[in-house]
């Protein structure tokens, strides 16, 4: 940081002068991000992006994925596993000598307390090991430690056993710290207000603190089983504004960008000091068609839908580089993927089926959408070419919560909607997209498939119910295969496109792992 | 909540007619109690009528009917809307103000962390609004149609007119990345954070008392150009307001007498007129400093900036309700205490409101 002095008393801007190029300490990387999503980082509440970042690189899981190869699932906490021959009970070996940041050693009843105590507490994450048949009440039978270095997990539901272990590396089988929980519980509060902006892990980073909307900063563990990390600290700073982000970048006060739009990414390209680094990520992007809106109840309404999308066309202007034509629900470059774009722009045959479907002459529809950049411009590429098969596209911008507010209340007709994997397998999205045993208006499950009120065909519900019990992973696989076959033929969804991860970082940034699935970066292996 | 420099006479005149002082401050008090009143059942329909669904910003999107069911009793939300209401009254009456869903801090001390950002960015805004804005009006009132006033009101249209973003934006780029004159977004650089033991939260007197110069200047480098940006709109309205205010006095008779007394134009113009236009004007300033205080939200975020706007904007966006009520009570209180103040100060200036 260099020195800077005043030239008198001067209060405006235009009396001042300056020296030198600012730049980042060489220990630290600072990032600059958005967090203002986090509302709490106990790995048993998070449920939102930046806490999920944190949580990866502060915790460990029994499952994971580590930055030499993101795409490997491996052990975390756990060292080996194997399962009963039902399939129903999973008995993991944890990894000898390991250690917390406080440095209590790691046990088996460390693992039972975590896994308990987020059934026990239930909160937005819970839901994925739900599926497993733990319940509050049973959960203290069916998680249990044999011996100080062995737990077994038992499962109620019929699940693929590697659906189970892609399960286990989600956030929530974080290992938390028991000895250490438990000396600042309040109130029967199981740690949740400590752990809220305090760490408890054995991750390669430390939780040093996080300032709501301000900054969040990780801190070295020396003692990481893996190496301790190159940098000795990361600092993420809150700039929700992407074109300050480029700013920073661009004059060095910050070493990586998390959020330039497109334009701003090709602005950045041509600078010596910056380097542009991508991933694909598992998002995918789809129009919810709500089959409670009358025209969208009759199948080839809602199959003109997919011809009236210039997806190339918006791929190639404004969503370049950003994200890619997809049109199924499980995203490329992952277990399971369907490749193949079957519907491209075609307003004869949208109106050949309008006609069919009893529409020749079209109909007025909303479109929710959310207010920002790149959205507001799909809607209008949507918008216009609706208006070609007489379909009158009003457009409904909103913030992304009142966004998601209408669609779980099924109160939109067609909405432009995102959805991310929770867990690195296919099943993530299939049940999001083909569950739904109860189609009334106060079902328990808002499935993105209750939500657009889809009342699933036999033959997908079939397909969808396999895929889950299927011991062979390779026909199970294939079972997701055809079920994306099956939803490309005629769903509630028009998949349209698969995310992409940039980040922009200063040229002497190495080595920073973007997770596939969320976006999430892990920085143990950066240097600068 | 606005209690605008016309009322002062009114104030003046019921000081006679009441005579007692108590009399005075009790309906003072009474007003400001039915205006905090009429503050928060707004501003809680308001949080209860936006189409955002508190327990969503809380529990995620794909959380179960049971997680949510649970958060929804957490958060009260189970109970009939005149029971809420009636429920946080009662709370706030006790000085409970609640706790930030999103943050999970109480409300206050979230409040007293990003208030002195607004502070510190408000009172240099003002400042140079000030310092610039009132030679400027007095400048085009007494060069009425020269090429000064012209260029006034240049500056005055570009301030109306021009988006507070883009200014902000083109501000960083010259000044931040291709000058370097200024710090960029931000409050503080990396190397400086939390070094300094907040004792105000203000950064610059903080530094300032602690000895800390070098984070006192790498603070200043950092506000200089929000401050800026925020006085150049403040200066454009002020300065709009004082050349007015000088135009009805330069054409009032007490002008003519002095200037057929002789006295010299610069005389007439700091001492007499000005003077004169010194009340109404200090009400034109309270209000353009209570409308910062509220913090700008645009320019708190193009920079980065932890202030107050921010905070409530991004509260309200996740139907944080304590949060906005909380913060809405703060701005209330700053709006009727600097109201307050101005009507005392336009008392103390001006004879006749006496």
């Amino acid at each position: 940081m260099k020195l800077r002095f005043l030239h008198g008393a001067a209060l405006s801007a235009l009396l001042l002068t300056s020296t030198a190029y600012a730049e980042t300490p060489g220990n630290t990387l600072v990032v600059a991000k958005a967090i203002d999503d986090i509302i709490s980082l106990d790995p048993a509440s998070n449920y939102e992006h930046s806490g999920t970042e944190t949580i990866n690189n502060v915790y460990e899981q029994l499952m994971q994925f580590e930055p030499e190869d993101v795409t490997k699932l491996v052990g975390g906490a756990v060292e080996s596993w194997t399962v009963s021959e039902d399939g129903k009970t999973f008995e993991l070996k944890l990894r000898p000598g390991q250690v917390f940041h406080s440095g209590n050693a790691m046990t088996s009843n460390d693992v039972v307390f975590s896994l308990q105590r987020m059934v026990k507490m239930n909160k937005a994450p819970a839901f994925a090991v739900t599926q497993f048949g733990w319940t509050a009440d049973n959960i203290e039978k069916l998680v249990v430690a044999r011996d100080p270095m062995r737990v077994d997990l038992t499962i109620t539901t019929d699940l693929a056993p590697s659906l189970v272990i892609s399960i286990l590396a989600n956030n929530i089988t974080s290992v938390l710290d028991e000895k250490l929980v438990l000396e600042h519980v309040t109130a029967n509060d199981m740690g949740a207000g400590w752990l809220r902006n305090n760490s408890a892990g054995s991750g390669p980073f430390v939780l040093k603190s996080w300032k709501p909307n301000e900054s969040l900063v990780l801190e070295a563990n020396p003692n990481f089983r893996l190496g301790a990390p190159k940098v000795q600290r990361v600092l993420i700073r809150h700039v929700a504004e992407p074109a300050s982000q480029r700013l920073l970048l661009e004059r060095g006060d910050i070493d990586v960008a998390r959020a330039l739009t497109p334009d701003l990414m090709q602005g950045v390209a041509g600078n010596p000091d910056i380097a542009i680094q991508d991933s694909v990520e598992a998002s995918v992007q789809y129009l919810a068609v709500n089959e409670k809106f009358e025209p969208f109840k009759k199948p080839e309404v809602r199959k003109a839908l997919n011809y009236l999308v210039d997806y190339q066309g918006m791929v190639d202007t404004f969503l370049k580089g950003q994200w890619t034509v997809h049109q199924s629900f499980w995203p490329k470059g992952f277990d399971a993927e369907l490749d193949g774009t079957p519907y491209k722009l075609d307003v004869e045959k949208a109106k050949e089926l309008l006609a069919k479907g009893g529409y020749p002459d079209g109909f007025t529809v909303k479109l929710n959408v959310r207010n920002s950049s790149p959205y507001l411009e799909m809607a209008q590429s949507i918008q216009n070419t609706m208006s070609l098969a007489n379909i009158k596209v009003e457009i409904n911008p909103s913030d992304v919560k009142q966004l998601v507010t209408a669609y779980r209340g099924r109160q939109h007709e067609l909405s432009q909607n995102a959805w991310i994997p929770d867990y690195r397998d296919p099943q993530s999205h299939a049940y999001a997209f083909t569950y739904n045993p109860d189609n009334s208006d106060d079902a328990p499950n808002k499935t993105a498939a209750w939500r657009n009120a889809w009342e699933i065909p036999q033959d997908v519900k079939d397909l969808a119910a396999a895929a889950v019990k299927e011991r062979d992973t390779t026909k199970r696989m294939q079972i997701y295969v055809d079920l994306q076959k099956k939803l490309q033929e005629d769903s509630p969804y028009v998949f349209m496109f698969q995310g992409m991860t940039r980040i922009a970082e200063r040229k002497n940034v190495q080595s920073i792992a973007i997770d596939p699935a969320n976006g999430v970066l892990y920085y143990r292996l950066t240097t600068k | 909540m606005i209690t605008s420099g016309k009322d002062s006479p009114k104030g003046g005149v019921s000081l006679r007619r009441f005579g007692s002082i108590g009399q005075v401050v009790a309906r003072e008090t009474s007003t400001i109690l039915a205006t905090f009143l009429g503050l928060l059942i707004v501003t809680f329909l308001i949080g209860r009528v936006v189409p955002i669904d508190a327990v969503l910003a809380v529990v995620g999107e794909n959380a179960s009917a049971e997680v949510y069911n649970n958060a929804k009793v957490e958060l009260g939300l189970d109970k009939p809307l005149l029971t809420q209401f009636g429920i946080y009254l009662v709370k706030i009456l006790q000085g409970d103000f609640g706790v930030s869903n999103l943050t999970g801090n109480p409300v206050f001390s979230d409040i007293a962390t990003v208030f002195p950002a607004t502070l510190e960015l408000a009172t240099l805004g003002t400042l140079i609004g000030v310092l610039i804005g009132i030679p400027t009006g007095v400048a085009a009132a007494v060069y009425r149609g020269k090429w000064i006033d012209h260029l006034a009101r240049v500056v005055g249209l570009f301030g109306y007119s021009v988006p507070v973003f883009w200014l902000g934006l083109m501000g960083l780029l010259l000044f931040y990345a291709k000058l370097g004159w200024v710090e960029g977004p931000g409050r503080q650089s990396v190397a400086y954070a939390d070094l300094l033991s907040p004792v105000t939260g203000v950064i610059l007197l903080d530094a300032a008392v602690q000895g800390e110069w070098e984070i006192f200047w790498d603070a200043f480098y950092h506000l200089i150009l929000p401050a800026t940006l925020l006085g150049f709109f403040s200066l454009a309205y002020i300065s709009r307001m004082t050349r007015s205010f000088m135009l009805t006095e330069l054409q009032q008779q007490y002008v003519t007498t002095a200037r057929v007394k002789g006295l010299s134009e610069g005389r007439i113009i700091w001492r007499h007129a000005l003077r004169n236009a010194v009340a109404p004007l200090v009400a034109v300033i309270a209000l353009s400093y209570a409308s910062l205080l509220e913090g700008s939200v645009l320019t708190e975020t193009i920079f980065a900036w932890p202030g107050l706007g921010r905070y409530i904007t991004n509260s309200l966006l996740n139907a944080d309700m304590n949060a906005v009520l909380g913060g809405t009570v703060v701005i209330g209180a700053i709006f009727i205490g600097v109201n307050l103040l101005s009507d005392i100060a336009g008392r103390l200036f001006d004879p006749r409101t006496r």
